[in-house]
């Protein structure tokens, strides 16, 4: 029931190039008739090759024109229907990409959080291929499938009842050894891919912690593990190996059965009734070994069909996927917002079960600096969702400017703030792109100037392409704290009234440190600035202190309230010199 | 390819016994034709039913022959082609479990990965096609040829003719689509790299309201995917028409070249069936060798693969001489005059390093990303040999302590916290298979882990998921801890290995791994880029750039090293330095 609606709706992207449909179904029935024809045709042929002085050579010739002249026609037929096909799945394929790309955009962030990238990714690329390979030149096959069983049932029976009736009905016992095969064999296959998983499983975490296991001298008992589930997976892999290659004999044998069947019963017609003639015999020798492809091929379509329904659902279920709240209206353009937030009886969760923030209530006037301290996975990254609007309030109100942020169109919102986070994110393409992502039309004097604040334009320089050096996947080709850096220099492009900063906990060098130090710096003057920081001396500068544990802010005021109070940050401000005693 | 035939030979039965069954299975199909001939010409000729009923028993015969001597071989096939893949799949685990640091680094994990799965899965389909189809295939194609000939040699020329052109027609759209293929790969590739990117990257994205230049850069992408994917479809969907014109034409060239020789009784009609069939099947046994020609080129491209591998010297060696001099000392590690570069590069990472640890200590080193100091951690458990210079263990040059004791008595907590699928205690095992449960919990108190580990419904044997993505980062940082601790090291090394922990908890693993140093006599060694880390040690050891730059305490340091004080200023305020 559910399959039917998947491949309704996948129907529903064929639409659109109906026209083809209609070319490829046109194309499909000439060509299967006239390679149908072509058996019967050669039989003719070889009816007129009767004996000795006893060659009819004008029909023959005939025959022979016509003949080559079907067969031409059969295979421009066939060629153009293979090419309609093949345009109509690549089409679909690429609708069906770029809805559910463009549906990744207006998807909750929570999705994209909560749900594995790997799988996300492989829908996209995976499912999809796997929905035009099965769904659609697979659908294609299995057209023209069962027009040539039935071709081929009509041109049989036409030639000889008899004998037709003798190859219909028992070359689908064929179909049922393999069938009777797969049934039993399938217990095999999951033990196999079971294992096979286990091993690949194992072989990943150890080669991947390659380190450890030589520091540990852990070879030896690695190997021996591994070639235990290796043993396994040979035992069952000869067995599924086997019975998967019983079938292809079996239905060959089922196969060169029909054919015997079919060649007596042929000659025995001819020779009692005299009702065949020997080229009818060798069309239908022809018959019987082309019926029984077309079952053989529709056995595999109907596997790889149910496999691309299962795709097809994957990647509709993120389609329909429920969209972001609706944007609201109101816009704040960035040289009217002074950069006020106001947060009121703000509650939050992730999951209702587990409440996190709440009742917070907190008011940031125009360019204060506000620091988030404590220790990791307390919530601080909760806080920027919030303020961003990558998650909504689940009661209470974010105001900027006086404006709860739901009233407010996202895009308007975050181009108030400027945001550098701990883990950059930099995309393939060039320094200059990156840099100007913020501000497509930005001429390179702006992305140069924004390159020299935040203090990256002599590396950028000494580049051997410089602002072109393209950045490769994963950004492999400059070190973290560069990457940073550009970062940096793609928020002072744009110089939004407020700021959003993630400081860097480590793997950062000295002499870069000190440079995003002074990037940061930069920034901030003048700006509203919310930093998760982890440096004390940013967080002593700051004129608010929000000190958060477990989700919560537990406590907030400036450097030296909070150390008078002889709480929280006191506590987490004399750890680091607790070991100096 | 060649040099993988030593698996091969160790199932030399099979290999040969298949083949052979499978030659006769052909021998048998190649018979038919002819069975059929004579049911036509002697059967219906002399209007003999029970000639046609005997032929069609032979044809029955064939046939059950034909399958069991098919079935021999697919059994060989399996038998062989797993024993192969399974054989080859230990020798490579083994080869990647031993191979040396910079060749596992030049590799790199994801490609050995493919290697040992899908490599070596691509190389058993070879087996297995070498056993059925090898033989098989050409064998038929040939011999139909061969039997056409034996019917009639003019007639057979067509024979030749059409094999040649089907197979130039396969060849030459193969050819040309293959490296097609590639590219549309590197097209899939950029799709997903794409989608990656905006998955990985939402969040700024949606910052910078740029999903409209994404939208325009996917459907650049997609749009270059399709249409190149449609190009090659145009020439691939070539392939079964050609093949279908070639036969039936030369099937019709047969019957009109056996006109005459019909007409003057050199050619029966059973004669012109049998050739006929033997055209069909030419063709598929070609197609099968098309086949057989797509899988070997891949596999060949897998076997230079997993060649690389077995080919792949092994780690360090062991010194000869297993004696080495165990000196009561109590210098516990030297370094002298030690430099180091990678085996294919010329510039040193180190450069004359040189310092002492005494027993007990608590060392830490500090330096900048990429000065080295990681570089200085791997020369100690032997995972790379010195370039120059030399380290000494308890007063023993290390190339002369066997390497698996020299690794029980070094703890080492690595920078990235990886653990593997399990229990938390087979985790901590890794290293001490036969530590009790007791010394696993004192461990995790040293470590700080114990805490958490406790709150587990299964303690120490709770479950740790592949890649361990059900621990945090602190979580998982304190056990790759305990496990080092667990083997009881004389020498424990944390290679920045607390930086996901937070302030008091770092203080206060610092504080116990302290009073276990006084307890113990454990040496410590601490890397790390946090001077908060390592400014109560012993003693610190200064890196910038290979070289040595200072060695002294934090109050010594601050005075006379000028990279040490750019690095405090860089991290602490004025007054706290």
């Amino acid at each position: 029931m559910k399959n039917k609606t998947t491949l309704r709706r996948l129907f529903s992207y064929v639409k659109p190039h109906l026209g083809l449909v209609i070319v490829a179904l046109l194309t499909a029935i000439v060509s299967v008739a006239l390679t149908l024809l072509a058996p019967i045709l050669t039989g003719n042929a070889i009816d007129k090759l009767a004996g000795r002085n006893n060659v009819d050579f004008p029909a023959l010739y005939t025959i022979l024109t016509v003949l080559t002249v079907s067969v031409l026609i059969s295979a421009a037929s066939q060629w153009l229907m293979n090419i309609c096909t093949s345009i109509i799945s690549y089409k679909v394929v690429r609708d069906l990409r770029a809805e559910v790309f463009d549906k990744l955009h207006r998807i909750p962030l929570r999705y994209i959080d909560t749900n594995s990238h790997g799988d996300l990714i492989s829908r996209v690329v995976n499912d999809i291929d796997s929905v035009s390979d099965g769904l659609l030149q697979g659908l294609a096959q299995f057209l023209v499938g069962v027009l040539t069983i039935l071709g081929t049932i009509a041109f049989m029976f036409s030639i000889n009842v008899t004998v037709a009736i003798v190859v219909v009905v028992l070359t689908p016992m064929s179909l049922f050894v393999a069938w009777f095969i797969a049934k039993f064999t399938h217990s095999a296959f999951t033990e196999q891919s079971r294992i096979q998983g286990e091993l690949s499983g194992y072989a990943e975490e150890l080669i991947g912690n390659g380190n450890i296991v030589t520091a540990f001298a852990y070879e030896e008992r690695a190997s021996a593990h591994y070639g235990e589930i290796n043993s396994r997976l040979r035992k069952a892999g000869v067995r599924a190996q086997w019975f998967s290659s019983l079938t292809n004999p079996s239905t060959r044998f089922v196969n060169a059965m029909v054919y015997a069947i079919a060649a007596v019963m042929g000659c025995f017609v001819s020779v009692t009734a005299g009702t065949i003639s020997v080229g009818a015999i060798s069309s239908f020798l022809t018959y019987a070994t082309q019926y029984t492809k077309p079952f053989n091929e529709i056995t595999g379509v109907i596997t790889q069909l149910q496999s691309a329904l299962a795709s097809a659902a994957r990647v509709f279920a993120v389609i329909d996927e429920e969209d972001e709240t609706p944007d609201g209206e109101y816009e704040i353009p960035q040289d009217e917002c002074k950069g006020s937030v106001t947060l009121e009886n703000v509650d939050f969760s992730y999951v209702p079960e587990r409440p996190l923030i709440q009742d917070f209530n907190l008011d940031v006037a125009p360019g204060k600096r506000v620091a988030i301290v404590g220790p990791t996975g307390c919530g601080k990254t909760t806080l920027i969702n919030l303020l961003m609007r990558f998650y909504d309030v689940t009661s209470g109100e974010i105001r900027v400017e006086r404006h709860d942020i739901r009233s407010m169109k996202r895009s308007s919102l975050r181009s108030l703030y400027g945001m550098v986070l701990q883990e950059t994110w930099l995309f393939c393409g060039t320094i200059r792109d990156n840099i100007a992502y913020a501000k497509p039309g930005a001429t390179i004097e702006e992305i140069t100037a924004a390159a020299k604040r935040a203090h990256i334009h002599s590396f950028i320089r000494r580049l051997p392409k410089g602002y072109d050096t393209v950045i490769t996947e994963g950004g492999g080709n400059i070190s973290e704290g560069q990457k940073q850096l550009l970062c940096i220099a793609r928020v002072m492009l744009s110089m939004p009234p407020m700021l959003i900063l993630d400081e860097a906990t480590s793997s950062i060098d000295t002499m870069t440190e000190i440079r995003i130090q002074k990037a940061f710096a930069e920034m901030m003057r003048g700006r509203t600035s919310f930093i998760v920081a982890h440096r004390l001396s940013t967080i002593r500068e700051s004129d608010i202190i929000l000190v958060m544990r477990d989700g919560n802010v537990i406590e907030q005021g400036t450097h030296d309230e909070l150390l008078s109070r002889e709480g929280a940050y006191f506590e987490l401000y004399n750890s680091q010199f607790a070991a100096k005693q | 390819m060649l040099k993988l035939a030593r698996y091969l030979k160790k199932f030399r039965f099979y290999v040969i016994i298949g083949p052979i069954f499978k030659l006769i299975e052909a021998i048998f199909e190649l018979i038919v034709p002819l069975v059929i001939k004579n049911m036509i010409d002697v059967g219906i000729g002399t209007k003999d039913t029970a000639y046609v009923l005997r032929m069609g028993g032979i044809l029955v015969l064939l046939g059950i022959v034909g399958l069991c001597s098919t079935l021999v071989c697919q059994r060989s096939a399996a038998i062989a082609s797993q024993g192969v893949g399974t054989l080859m799949r230990d020798d490579v685990f083994k080869k990647i479990a031993y191979l040396s640091h910079d060749k596992r680094d030049e590799i790199g994990t994801p490609s050995l990965i493919t290697r040992i799965t899908s490599d070596i899965n691509q190389l058993q389909t070879a087996v297995a096609m070498l056993i059925r189809l090898v033989i098989r295939a050409p064998f038929l194609a040939i011999g139909a040829v061969i039997m056409a000939m034996s019917i009639n040699l003019y007639i057979s020329i067509i024979f030749l003719v059409a094999t040649v052109l089907i197979f130039l027609v396969i060849f030459l759209i193969m050819s040309k689509s293959v490296p097609h293929f590639k590219s549309i790969q590197k097209k899939l590739d950029r799709i997903a790299l794409i989608t990656r990117e905006n998955l990985s990257g939402a969040r700024v994205i949606r910052a910078f309201s740029g999903n409209e230049r994404e939208h325009e850069r996917f459907h650049e992408a997609i749009d270059d995917h399709t249409a190149s994917s449609i190009r090659v479809s145009r020439l691939s969907a070539l392939l079964n028409p050609l093949t279908l014109v070639i036969v039936n034409l030369a099937i019709a060239a047969i019957i009109l070249l056996s006109g005459n020789p019909v007409n003057s009784g050199s050619l029966t009609q059973g004669d012109v069936i049998a050739l006929v069939n033997y055209m069909n099947q030419t063709l598929q046994a070609l197609i099968v060798v098309a086949n057989l020609f797509v899988i070997f080129t891949k596999s060949a491209a897998s076997a230079v693969r997993i060649n690389e591998v077995l080919d792949c010297e092994s780690g360090i060696e062991d010194a000869v001489c297993a004696a080495y001099p165990k000196l009561p000392s109590k210098t516990k590690l030297k370094f002298e005059g030690v430099s180091f570069h990678y085996p294919d590069s010329e510039e040193n990472v180190l450069e004359d390093i040189s310092f002492e640890i005494n027993e007990g200590e608590t060392v830490g080193i500090i330096g900048a990303t990429g000065s080295g100091k990681s570089t200085i951690v791997s020369l100690i458990p032997r995972f790379f040999d010195v370039s120059g210079g030399a380290v000494y263990f308890d007063g023993a040059d290390i190339r002369t302590i066997p390497q698996r004791e020299l690794r029980d008595r070094i703890g080492l907590v690595p920078q990235k916290a990886m653990l593997i699928g399990g229990t938390i205690a087979d985790n901590l095992r890794f290293g001490a298979p036969d530590a009790t449960d007791d010394e696993l919990w004192q461990a995790c108190e040293t470590s700080q882990a114990a805490e958490f580990v406790r709150a587990k419904p299964d303690g120490l044997y709770s479950n740790v998921t592949q890649g361990a993505k059900n621990l945090s980062g602190g979580q998982k940082q304190r056990l790759t801890i305990a496990r080092a601790l667990a083997s009881k090291p004389e020498l424990l090394i944390l290679d920045d290995s607390a930086s996901a922990l937070d302030f008091a908890t770092e203080a206060k693993l610092r504080a116990s791994l302290a009073k276990l140093s006084r307890e113990t006599a454990m040496t410590q060694l601490i890397i790390s880029q946090r001077i908060t880390s390592i400014r109560h040690a012993d003693k610190i050891i200064v890196i910038d750039d290979g070289k040595l730059v200072g060695v002294g305490t934090h109050d010594t340091l601050k005075q006379d090293c000028d990279v040490y004080l750019e690095i405090c200023r860089s991290q602490l305020r004025e007054e706290e330095i």
